[in-house]
């Protein structure tokens, strides 16, 4: 028998893969594909203050192992999202339950912090900081240190649970971002979120994408997503939720050899919504394979 | 939803660059007509939607137009493939409003989903008339198998080379009397029966996909009762919920 159960701050799961944000719905969808209790944990879609219709239409563009999305933040708003979606999932679902916070002013960070942080149903808030700050001309607010040290200082003030920082990748120097997040008093850092791409239609000589520039995620981002697990665990001391192109059990292992407690698995859950399922399953003879008797084992081993 | 692997029977060409595929396995997801199915292709991250044309029993009948790389590549399939294939998706049209003379319209390869949709409302009694629109006579298909169910069928091509000249709502005053529109096509033929028709009726869209399951809200479209998933909520919206 192999462990596969791991700890985020005192929260239990019983194993290290978490569907990620954005490509999971509210969870319960999935449920009528397979029985979602597998699930170390689950991150719901984005919400915001507001309901949010998001970009225009088409927002999505293939890519070679990959997909750029530009949703724009789709949600029924914080209010909906409490009443409805996460007592609906819970009626499905007895797992721990990651609220995933977005905001474009700090405000609206804290209030939607503030109310999650009320509902005894979520575990862990999951602060996601790629979002454009509409008090600075739109900037995303993940691109500076001193703007990711407010926010995290501001929600930590309202909240209990604990909180993660959700990184975009799309920055010059992924430890000064890390390192903000630390001194802001996070619990814990998640870990990438899309890198900015753009992909054009031949025929029209235009983006495919309506908003024109979107993420990019999958499979092909998986290096890159490694590469910064790998420098934020070198340059922190918080537990990381390794995201970006996990596909099977051995990204798995490998992004927590790199220092990841838990991984998340975007992209790959659209094309097999089998993903998550698939992973869990083969993870203890990937572990057997690797002379891994517990997966607390090797978090972070890359770097002794 | 379902995940089946359905194994290609035949796949052959109705015009210079439309196929028509049928494929054999477990179909049981599939509901209604006017669903779709989301199919992988080796080599390719996203699944490409193509409609249900017919299913009977355990076959899947597509028919797909040659536009880009995924249905290149599925069309220089033989036969014996097995392909990884998600069924049962979208809502699909919904038969008990038809009333008895229901018009069907499909243009290009809005064409295919009409075939399911003809032989379900003939099984229920109704007495369908169906117009198919083209750009021209080389590109027409499937007029001889819906003439075959034994309806009334009007074809037009925008130059005339072929049936009626101009476009499907130029056949409708051949009609006579009709209760009800069901249709799938290019938007702006959509957006012109919209307006031409008098009738209520179900209108079938396309929207660039990530899952084809509702998971990601990359199909999203606004309408009278609220955001929708194209993919999940849709792809057939009825006429009255409809913005343009
Ligand atoms: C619900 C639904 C039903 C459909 N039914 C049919 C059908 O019965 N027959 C048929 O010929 N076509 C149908 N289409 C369109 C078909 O999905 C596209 O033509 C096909 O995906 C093109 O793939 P490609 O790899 O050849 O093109 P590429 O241009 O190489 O594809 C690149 C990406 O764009 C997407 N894409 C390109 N064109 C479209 C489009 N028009 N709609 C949605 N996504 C697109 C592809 O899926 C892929 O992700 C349907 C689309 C939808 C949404
Ligand atoms: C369609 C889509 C929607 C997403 N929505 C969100 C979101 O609402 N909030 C968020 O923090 N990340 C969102 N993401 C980012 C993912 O959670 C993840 O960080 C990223 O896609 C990298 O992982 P992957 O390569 O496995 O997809 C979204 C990604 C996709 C593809
Ligand atoms: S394509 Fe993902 S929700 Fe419709």
């Amino acid at each position: 028998m192999v462990n596969t159960s791991v700890s985020l701050c005192g929260v239990k799961l019983k194993n290290p893969v978490v569907p990620a944000s954005g490509t999971f719905g509210f969870g319960y969808e999935f449920s009528d594909i397979y029985d979602i209790n597998i699930l170390g944990a689950i991150s719901i879609k984005g919400t915001t203050k507001e309901p949010r219709f998001g970009n225009p239409t088409p927002r999505i563009a293939e890519c070679t192992s990959g997909l750029i999305n530009s949703v724009g933040l789709q949600n029924p708003g914080i209010h909906a999202v409490i009443e409805k979606e996460i007592p609906r999932l819970r009626e499905v679902y007895s797992n721990p339950i990651i609220s995933n916070i977005s905001g474009f002013s700090i405000d609206e960070y804290v209030y939607c912090c503030e109310k999650i942080n009320e509902v005894k149903d979520v575990d862990i808030i999951e602060v996601n900081v790629s979002c454009p700050n509409v008090h600075n001309g739109g900037m995303s607010f993940g691109t500076l240190p001193e703007n990711v040290e407010a926010v995290t200082k501001a929600v930590k003030k309202v909240t209990t649970k604990p909180v993660f920082i959700k990184l975009t990748p799309n920055v010059t120097d992924i430890t000064s971002i890390a390192k903000a997040c630390e001194q802001g008093g996070a619990d814990g850092i998640s870990l990438i979120n899309t890198c900015q791409g753009l992909r054009l239609d031949l025929n029209k000589r235009k983006p495919i994408i309506a908003n024109k520039i979107g993420g990019f995620s999958g499979r092909a981002v998986f290096p890159i997503a490694l590469r910064m697990v790998w420098q934020v665990y070198e340059a922190v001391k918080l537990p990381i939720m390794g995201i970006g192109g996990v596909a099977t059990a051995e990204d798995v292992v490998e992004m927590m050899m790199a220092g990841a407690t838990a991984v998340q698995v975007g992209a790959e859950n659209l094309v097999n919504p089998y993903a998550c399922s698939d992973i869990i399953n083969s993870l203890p003879s990937v572990m057997e394979k690797y002379k891994i008797k517990d997966l607390n084992e090797i978090i972070g081993v890359a770097h002794q | 939803m379902k995940q089946s692997y359905l194994k290609v029977l035949t796949n052959e060409k109705l015009t210079a660059n439309v196929c028509k595929m049928t494929l054999m396995g477990d179909v049981s997801a599939i509901e209604r007509p006017g669903q779709f199915v989301n199919i992988a292709i080796d080599g390719l991250f996203l699944r490409r939607p193509i409609s249900v044309c017919d299913v009977e029993d355990n076959v899947l009948t597509i028919i797909y137009k040659v536009v880009g790389k995924g249905t290149e590549k599925m069309s220089y399939m033989k036969g014996g493939e097995i392909l990884d294939i998600l069924t049962g998706l979208g809502n699909g049209y919904f038969t008990d409003l038809s009333g008895e003379k229901p018009l069907l319209v499909g243009g290009g390869v809005g064409v295919p989903p009409m075939y399911k949709l003809c032989k379900e409302l003939i099984k229920e009694g109704k007495e369908p008339t169906v117009i198919l629109g083209f750009n021209t006579k080389s590109e027409v298909f499937y007029e001889n198998e819906f003439k075959a169910l034994g309806v009334t069928v009007f074809v037009t091509t925008v130059d005339g080379s072929y049936g009626i000249k101009g476009f499907v709502t130029d056949a409708i005053k051949e009609v006579g009397e009709y209760t009800y529109l069901y249709t799938c096509g290019p938007e702006p033929m959509l957006k012109a029966l919209y307006n031409a028709v008098t009738t209520s009726g179900q209108f079938s869209f396309e929207e660039r996909m990530g899952c084809g399951f509702g998971a990601c809200m990359g199909c999203s479209c606004k309408t009278k009762y609220g955001n929708k998933r194209i993919c999940k909520d849709g792809p057939v919206l009825v006429k009255e919920e409809i913005i343009w």
